[in-house]
């Protein structure tokens, strides 16, 4: 494909024809805190320079040693993944319109939307969404849309799911007239407080969230949640970690069978640890999925199977009447990004590493968390949080303020964890950490050694 | 294009039509030319019974292959019964729009009374502009 930069005068003409001064006008609606300033580039580099220049900033992140999760985690990506996700047939992945000439990316979609009804227990899924955190967004638009029992637009949002998910479901149904109400955690077992519901019993919620694992890594009490919720008339959402539902029971499966129904009524979450690497915060890919009742309501593209006029069988995208390519402003969502490389990359994953390879991924991580839990715990002045069972992350407590302590481990190479303290800070000196099946044991002894270390050399100084 | 147009009923813009039951009740579909517009349904969502609506509100809604239209209620009031049917069998609206295709029933509460909507013939004037 040929390249041609627009000249300076193609930019002044086209600045002139739509009315704005400088192309910097264009960025107004972006508040000014949020923009990411300058690059400090030079403006002119040729190939050769620039390679360079990229070679060596990227080496000032160096190649930490990471335990850090809360969201996206690093896990072992088999090679065939991303050699055949950039194929070229699957490279250019969008939305495949044209049946006729989509059949292989129409086909794995559909294989990808029938492995997540395998792992969340749901009926259907759709072909996912932009990321993680606002895919809950759009499952409590979802569930505003779905619920006819509720008129009240609140939903209960327990302070144990990820707050950046609170925030991004704050920032986009907020706007929408839906209210979020916070639900407590129990401080000794670091999960959501069953006795924080009971209050609101009765009353008119349209959801509950419910996240498991929670924030903290936590492993909440899912039968029970789910089976108030539904008592109460509230439709579920599940929030899960893809991985962990290799061991975890599937959200569908939550809870008391009621009137032939069982289990979470909308599923969502993050699917970057299904062989998408960390990488700034994206791309990344978020995933839906629902009960049969609740179909229509669901956003973004659903594939189908179905057979042609000669009743050979093929694949094209279906239920798309409700969709904002057809309903415009009316449409059931106006995020319907799919994210297509995301999720060729995580279906081949799936399917090289079967569900036997993916619950050995599951339960190497969680081995190597409690390994991790186990050794830093020997280290004076460091103790668990919480008693909860928990998969591959848990929250320590530090004697001391975390910022300073994690600084040290990183000029060792070592990210040591998420600082816990400005976010809640009534668990005092917290920090969020992660072990998956990437860290060996020699790693988990390199942390415990480096903890040790700058545990001991900061009581010194004190 | 198929237009049927009972002169029995009265009419909307938005391609509804009203009969008038009894007790003050209404019932309301959508006209054979909105059917014929639409093609094939293969989903129809009505509006539960007990819900309140205001004149021009939408409250069901019609979909095909093709589009998903919302169906606006004619005036305001209250409903008392839905035409459960068309869960299983859209297609009864394509068949028989003004019979066992019938979406709900209202029992009107504002000022405005049923005669106030169109009549078959200006509904039939309303339509033939509506093509030119």
């Amino acid at each position: 494909m040929a390249f041609i930069p627009h000249t300076s005068d193609d930019i002044a003409r086209m600045l002139e024809v739509i009315g704005a001064r400088s192309i910097e006008d264009l960025f107004d609606e972006i508040p000014a805190e949020l923009r990411a300033g300058t690059l400090n580039v030079p403006s002119a580099l040729s190939e050769m320079e620039i390679g360079r220049l990229m070679t060596e900033r990227a080496a000032i992140d160096g190649r930490p040693l990471n335990f850090i999760g809360a969201g996206a985690y690093e896990h072992h990506i088999p090679a065939p993944v991303w050699a055949i996700a950039t194929r070229g047939e699957f490279y250019s992945a969008y939305t495949p319109y044209q049946a006729e000439a989509s059949q292989g990316t129409l086909q794995l979609i559909y294989e990808y939307q029938s492995m997540m009804c395998a792992l969340t227990g749901m009926e259907v899924s759709n072909a996912s969404l932009y990321d993680g955190a606002s895919a809950l967004a759009e499952a409590c638009l979802m569930a505003v849309r779905s619920n006819r029992s509720s008129t009240s637009r609140r939903i209960l949002i327990p302070r144990a799911v990820n707050p950046t998910y609170t925030q991004v479901a704050q920032a986009i149904a907020g706007n929408q007239d839906i209210n979020f109400v916070p639900v407590d955690f129990d401080r000794s077992a670091g999960r959501t407080l069953l006795e924080a519901l009971k209050p609101h019993a009765g009353q008119d919620f349209t959801a509950l969230v419910v996240q498991q694992p929670n924030f903290f890594g936590s492993l909440e009490e899912v039968d029970a949640l789910t089976d108030w919720a539904h008592e109460n008339k509230i439709m579920l959402i599940a929030v899960v970690n893809p991985t962990s539902l290799a061991l975890l029971k599937p959200p569908g499966q939550w809870g008391a069978v009621v009137a032939g129904a069982q289990g979470a009524d909308i599923v969502c979450g993050e699917g970057q640890a299904l062989g998408v690497p960390l990488a700034s915060g994206g791309p990344y890919f978020g995933f839906m999925a629902t009960r049969m009742q609740y179909v229509r309501q669901m956003p973004g593209r659903i594939v189908g199977r179905t057979v042609d006029l000669e009743g050979r069988p093929g694949f094209s995208l279906t239920l798309q009447a409700r969709e904002q390519h057809i309903r415009r402003s009316k449409a059931t969502s106006n995020i319907c990004t799919n994210q297509g490389l995301m999720v060729t990359a995580a279906t081949i994953y799936m399917s090289l590493l079967g569900p036997r390879g993916l619950e050995a991924v599951a339960q190497a991580s969680m081995q190597r968390t409690a390994d991790l839990i186990a050794a830093l715990t020997q280290v004076a002045g460091v103790k668990r949080a919480f008693t909860a069972a928990h998969f591959h992350e848990a929250v320590l407590l530090l004697d001391r303020p975390p910022a300073a302590v994690l600084a040290a481990l990183s000029r060792r190479g070592i990210l040591g964890g998420l600082d816990l303290s400005e976010r809640y800070p009534e668990l005092g000196h917290a920090v969020l950490v992660c072990a998956t099946e990437t860290k060996l044991a020699v790693d988990i002894e390199s942390y415990a050694a480096a903890l040790a270390d700058v545990m001991s050399a900061s009581r010194a100084a004190a | 294009m198929s237009n049927n147009i009972p002169s029995d009923l009265k009419y909307t813009k938005s391609h509804e039509w009203v009969r008038q039951a009894q007790n003050g009740a209404i019932e309301i579909g959508i006209t054979d030319h909105a059917q014929s517009a639409l093609g094939d349904l293969v989903f129809v969502e009505v509006p539960d019974v007990g819900r309140a609506l205001s004149a021009g509100e939408a409250c069901a809604v019609v979909e095909s292959v093709k589009a998903a239209s919302d169906v606006y209620s004619p005036l305001a009031g209250k409903v008392i019964a839905n035409n459960g049917a068309l869960a299983s069998k859209p297609e009864l609206l394509n068949e028989d729009p003004y019979g066992t295709g019938w979406l709900f029933r209202l029992e009107t509460t504002g000022s405005a009374a049923v005669s106030s909507l169109m009549s078959a013939s200006a509904y039939e004037t309303f339509l033939a502009e509506e093509s030119k």
